[in-house]
């Protein structure tokens, strides 16, 4: 077998899974994954396999979310959940400094980030091209501190989907569900019966060097080809679509559109959909002083869009009806995004179809859009 | 800055349980801190030693029941220089605004031996209804954090951070998974407004509505999911007839269902 290198790809049997897990705990990472907790798959540590979803999987639906028993053993059977990697890399909650009085002045204590080295298990495609909308947030013109060094320190294991869930439609993102860059490591599960196996595709030199140890065999062209044929079978199987054509110019020309009318309508301005998208960056800070005075913490926490207060200004607030948040919030996201960072920030997940406590479907409100206009702007790409 | 000198605190009852106002005796490690930067001049449920007003700043808590209140309220309105109402009593008429609903008469007639030493209002309201307010404190109780805010807030003199967003936003914060979604449990998060930390939530049970209406709490829409999920017409007019049943969102909520007429 030759030398690991990028682009190596390797079997590992499903009773050496732990043995990765193992490699992983030795190189001194935090091993961070899917496990089941509350009638959710949610991402929290992993310390065994067992605390994997082994036998689980999940039902979505616009508004509805279920968790269900597999008739096999997979790992990795199931979509996303309500969770995403953004809450490690940009926390819910997180003190960025601390200022102290010090006489007639005060000394100022940013917050360094020690915590160990994440391995994230479990990427799907989507989810990786999420840390790249990130990336070009928080990574990119403007450096986030705290983003920036935990991002660099962290392990990117992806897990091509085996499956597509209710709300999936990466395929008409272009995000999935084939993992093709940006990972350390890429798993594709194949359950069998009867051989119950790994495909690991190498990524980056860092992917190959945790290998060392963990016990792998040469992948043959029929083990290649069953990932293949799993992959074709879930991009056939997308629960939704979402034609991008022109989408760009397709919201930002129909600002007035009666449809936003009826989704407003419909909309809570409850924040949920921001919450769970991955890529949905938007926060607020706050002084929290203490009350002799001589001690104040600033702290930054998850804001939304769609919140009344976001964009309050000395007088007034900028987005008053829940109609202009939930216009600004979808036409950020599949349109003025791209003026942003050059890219939708759209994954094609679907969690803001699924959390939405009254299902509200995005890809819906785009196609209602869409079809009342006669023939959308012929130019080519997303724009 | 330093601060300078040390202003003088009082804390009011009007017709309420005691809850919210002893969340201020609840604040443990912080209280000692609270003493030393304010004066606690006038506070009957830690102590008898009163001193006289004016107060620097007045916490309210209760709702107003009674004429004696109407007039009383005015009284302490009158030696305050601030004036903050804690508490889903002082802010929306509390539980007790049920009798908002109902015939006062029939109640006084019907529970009490002697109605005629019954001196009651037909209402229950909240203190803004009364007098100027400066700042509403929300819940059922109020948070502890939330009053400490309130607190350092007036001694730095800014307006305090306590947000008008939704519960849902605290529970997505903390984690949760959203029991309206996950498990199907009907759920009043998504119209109420956050502070609590999304307590209920986090023990798989569905929000009351104790903090009262978010900023724009869209009730019309949820409904029809609590409908859906099983909640009859009954339970959802009960469940927005709590603690905050006179919040004028509220009211509308579950006076909305009140009026439909029952499908044949």
């Amino acid at each position: 077998m030759d030398e690991l290198s990028v682009g190596s790809k390797r079997i590992l049997e499903r009773e050496d899974f732990p043995r990765l897990l193992a490699a992983l705990t030795a190189a001194g990472y935090r091993v961070v994954g899917p496990t089941v907790r509350d009638g959710a798959i949610v991402y929290g540590d992993i310390r065994t396999e067992e605390d994997l979803p082994i036998g689980w999987t999940d039902r979505q639906e616009a508004g509805t979310y279920r968790l269900e028993r597999r008739n096999d053993t997979a790992l990795f059977g199931f979509n996303v959940g309500p969770h995403s990697w953004k809450k490690y890399l940009f926390p819910p909650r997180e003190r960025l400094w601390t200022a102290t009085r010090v006489g007639s002045s005060f000394d100022v204590a940013v917050e360094e980030d020690t915590g160990p080295p994440m391995a994230f298990l479990g990427l799907r495609a989507c989810e990786l091209a999420g840390l790249d909308v990130t990336d070009r947030v928080f990574d990119g013109r403007v450096r986030d501190p705290g983003y920036h060094a935990r991002r660099a320190r962290t392990l990117l294991i992806a897990v091509q989907c085996g499956q597509a869930g209710g709300t999936c439609f990466c395929v008409s993102m272009g995000t999935g569900p084939g993992v093709t860059r940006g990972y350390d490591l890429a798993l594709t599960e194949i359950v069998g019966p009867p051989h119950h196996y790994f495909l690991v595709g190498v990524g980056s030199p860092t992917g190959a060097s945790v290998l060392r140890g963990v016990p792998l065999s040469p992948a043959t062209e029929r083990e290649t080809g069953a990932a293949e044929t799993l992959l074709a079978k879930t991009a056939a199987s997308m629960g939704r679509s979402l034609n991008t054509e022109g989408i760009h110019d397709l919201l930002l020309t129909n600002m007035e559109h009666p449809r936003w009318e009826i989704v407003a309508r419909r909309c809570l301005s409850c924040t949920n959909c921001t919450m769970v998208c991955p890529t949905c960056f938007c926060h607020t800070t706050e002084e929290v002083p203490e009350l002799s005075g001589d001690r104040v913490e600033r702290w930054r926490r998850w804001d939304s869009c769609f919140n009344l207060e976001f964009t309050q200004l000395h007088t007034s607030n900028v987005r008053k009806s829940p109609l202009s948040r939930y216009r600004q919030w979808l036409t950020h996201k599949l349109a003025s995004w791209y003026d942003q960072f050059d890219t939708s920030g759209c994954i094609g997940c679907g969690r803001c179809i699924t959390w939405c406590p009254v299902g509200i479907d995005l890809t819906e409100e785009v196609a209602a859009i869409r079809s009342t206009v006669a023939a959308s702007p012929a130019v080519g790409g997303h724009r | 800055m330093p601060r300078k000198g040390r202003p003088r605190l009082a804390v009011w009852k009007f017709a309420s349980c005691d809850g919210c106002q002893l969340t201020l005796l609840d604040c443990e490690d912080d209280l000692l801190p609270v003493a030393a930067a304010i004066e606690i001049a006038n506070f009957r449920e830690a102590s008898r030693a009163v001193v006289e007003g004016p107060y620097d700043l007045s916490l309210v808590e209760g709702s107003i029941t009674t004429a004696e209140d109407a007039r009383r309220i005015r009284e302490v309105r009158a030696q305050s220089r601030t004036l903050v109402t804690i508490g889903a009593c002082a802010t929306a008429g509390g539980i007790q605004a049920l009798r908002n609903f109902q015939d006062v008469e029939e109640f006084r007639r019907v529970v009490y031996a002697r109605p005629e030493y019954i001196a009651t209002l037909a209402t229950s309201t909240a203190i803004r209804d009364h007098v100027p307010v400066d700042f509403e404190l929300r819940g059922c109780p109020i948070s502890k954090h939330q009053l400490l805010e309130v607190i350092t807030a007036f001694l730095d003199e800014r307006v305090p951070e306590v947000s008008t967003e939704s519960v849902c936003i605290e529970c997505k914060r903390r984690g949760n998974v959203c029991v309206l979604v996950a498990h199907g449990t009907p759920c009043l998060g998504p119209v109420t407004q956050a502070g609590c930390g999304a307590i209920c939530p986090a023990f798989h049970r569905g929000c009351y509505g104790c903090f009262g209406p978010m900023d724009t709490p869209n009730a019309t829409s949820l409904i029809p999911r609590l409908e859906e999920l099983g909640m009859d017409r009954g339970g959802v007019e009960r469940v927005f007839r709590t603690f905050n049943a006179a919040a004028p969102a509220f009211r509308a909520a579950s006076d909305s269902v009140k009026e439909k007429p029952v499908a044949p």
